[in-house]
């Protein structure tokens, strides 16, 4: 492969518990470019997005076996700074989930998190966070507003700017759009698209269309294995797999 | 079939007009006390009263000590029950991994929280006047409210950062915060709604005692000596709801001991006032 591999994993088995979520996943991330995770519910896609920032550790008796690299670092090392892998390797929820702030507060939260004070330095980032998200416009005349008098697709959008101002390399969406109406999923959508060219994406999502859409890669999941991944144009025109084939025809999930 | 109907609909008023009883004999009783209180205590509010201290020889009432000691006596224990419960709270719902120990300390603090107040002056008597050697003090006074509001205080901190959203958390720790940073900045603040209330139920508690601070905090109705720090600290005397018990129970002064529950009822619609102007302005976010 020719091209630059971000995030890699090799035989990775993760465990809730005594159930064990994911079975021998091997897949690579490439460089900007959108990779989808797609399978029915409970097929693990989510909980290998969680592994990537490792925001499983939040659950108690959750643990990886095998390889995930980043940059070629192992991500589960017992000496890995976990605060840094999520600020490189940032995370965008399913439902929005600003803190009850200001929109301004809600974007400088990650730059002051990490030490920036400096007023103007702030300013600047959160305003190209901000348009970076392609919310600038809409709210730039009221940065001081509480963030949650947004509507639901402002939020979420304000989500990823908040995500953005940290200058993360990666972008995890958990099924960013789930929560959202139609009008607002397209602009995310438009939104990602842009954002490809210059972040690396691994998005989770249940719309095939908007796999097909947005992603340059496929990966589908079922049952915690990894069935099929290639170039999203192959998996959806020629899926080499059966049960990708019926999944994506509709037969299940 | 119109009978079951009709006799359907009569409970409903039959309850209905019992429920609006209920609150109109509440309301009555609640506004005819706070309205004899004042009816009472009203003609003998004088600025007299409020800023000077009981004087002998002119055989005039004077609670100034009274409401100084008790603002003295809030501070000190708040100072000491609200980092204590709150620290302790933060640990048990954050970062305590043994359930067995949360579990054992909110056991504890619910035994703790039904003791009769009477027991804690004995203890604060005993403990801190006597072993610890304080005296019976103002200090001594609020220390032992302090320990007696903390399982209040731990138990409204504990379920209000429970109550936090694990959004909030997930988008912190997102970002790279590390525990205590998404504490600080985003579960603490989600939760000071709750935390605020429970201080003020403790405030409500140390205006209202009278038991712990008579066996801890002495009855003197005379200024204390406030001008070194080391003296306010030595300083023994009584609370407003202590001066209260003086005058009516052992001048036989009503006239006083009602002028002297007026305040209290006073400081007491502020406090709520209060607590529900935070309670509102934590929440706007």
């Amino acid at each position: 492969m020719a091209e630059q591999i971000v995030l890699s994993a090799r035989d990775l088995d993760f465990f809730y518990g005594t159930v064990q979520a994911l079975r021998h996943i091997s897949l690579d991330i490439p460089v900007r470019q959108a990779t989808a995770l797609i399978g029915p519910s409970g097929c693990g896609k989510s909980t290998f997005l969680r592994c990537l920032n490792r925001m499983n550790d939040l659950i108690p008796g959750a643990r990886a076996e095998g390889s995930l690299t980043f940059h070629g670092e192992e991500v589960y090392a017992r000496r890995r700074d976990v605060t840094e892998l999520r600020r490189r390797v940032g995370m965008v929820f399913q439902k929005p989930n600003l803190f009850p702030m200001s929109i301004y507060d809600n974007v400088a939260y990650g730059p002051r998190l990490h030490g920036v004070k400096s007023r103007a330095a702030l300013d600047g980032t959160v305003e190209r966070a901000l348009r970076a998200a392609a919310i600038w416009e809409e709210v730039e005349n009221r940065l001081r507003r509480p963030a949650l008098s947004l509507s639901g697709g402002q939020q979420q959008r304000l989500c990823i700017a908040r995500a953005l101002a940290v200058e993360p390399e990666v972008l995890l969406l958990d099924e960013a759009t789930s929560a959202l109406d139609p009008i607002s999923t397209a602009r995310i959508e438009a939104l990602l698209t842009e954002l490809k060219r210059r972040y690396t994406l691994v998005l989770v999502t249940h719309n095939m269309q908007q796999a097909a859409r947005i992603s340059d890669r496929t990966a589908f999941f079922l049952n915690g294995e990894l069935v099929e991944q290639g170039a999203t144009v192959q998996v959806f025109s020629m899926p080499r797999d059966r049960r990708t084939e019926a999944y994506l025809t509709g037969r299940f999930g | 079939m119109i009978d079951r109907r009709f006799r359907r609909r009569a409970a409903g008023w039959g309850a209905k007009a019992l429920l609006w009883l209920c609150a109109a004999a509440v309301s009555v009783l609640l506004l005819a006390m706070m309205g004899y209180v004042c009816f009472r205590g009203l003609p003998g509010l004088s600025w007299q009263l409020l800023t000077e201290e009981e004087s002998v020889l002119r055989g005039t009432a004077g609670i100034l000590p009274g409401i100084v000691n008790t603002l003295l006596v809030i501070v000190l224990s708040l100072a000491a029950v609200l980092p204590l419960g709150v620290g302790a709270a933060v640990y048990l719902t954050e970062y305590a991994k043994s359930r067995a120990l949360v579990r054992a300390v909110e056991f504890a603090a619910g035994v703790l929280s039904g003791i009769p107040s009477i027991l804690y002056a004995m203890l604060g008597a005993l403990l801190l006047c006597g072993r610890l050697g304080l005296r019976r003090t103002l200090l001594a006074g609020a220390l032992t409210l302090a320990v007696m509001n903390l399982p209040a205080v731990l138990c409204a901190a504990q379920e209000s950062l429970r109550a936090a959203p694990s959004s909030f958390r997930e988008g912190a720790l997102g970002l790279g915060a590390g525990k205590w940073f998404m504490i600080r900045t985003v579960v603490l603040p989600a939760s000071l709604d709750g935390i605020v209330t429970g201080c003020i139920l403790a405030v409500g508690r140390v205006v209202g005692e009278t038991a712990v601070l008579m066996y801890t905090a002495g009855l003197s109705t005379a200024m204390q000596d406030f001008s070194s720090l080391r003296s306010a600290l030595r300083a023994s005397g009584a609370t407003l709801s202590t001066v209260l018990y003086v005058y009516a129970r052992e001048r036989a002064d009503f006239a006083a001991a009602f002028s002297v529950a007026t305040v209290l009822l006073f400081i007491t619609a502020v406090i709520n006032l209060a607590a529900s102007v935070m309670g509102r302005r934590s929440r706007r976010g």
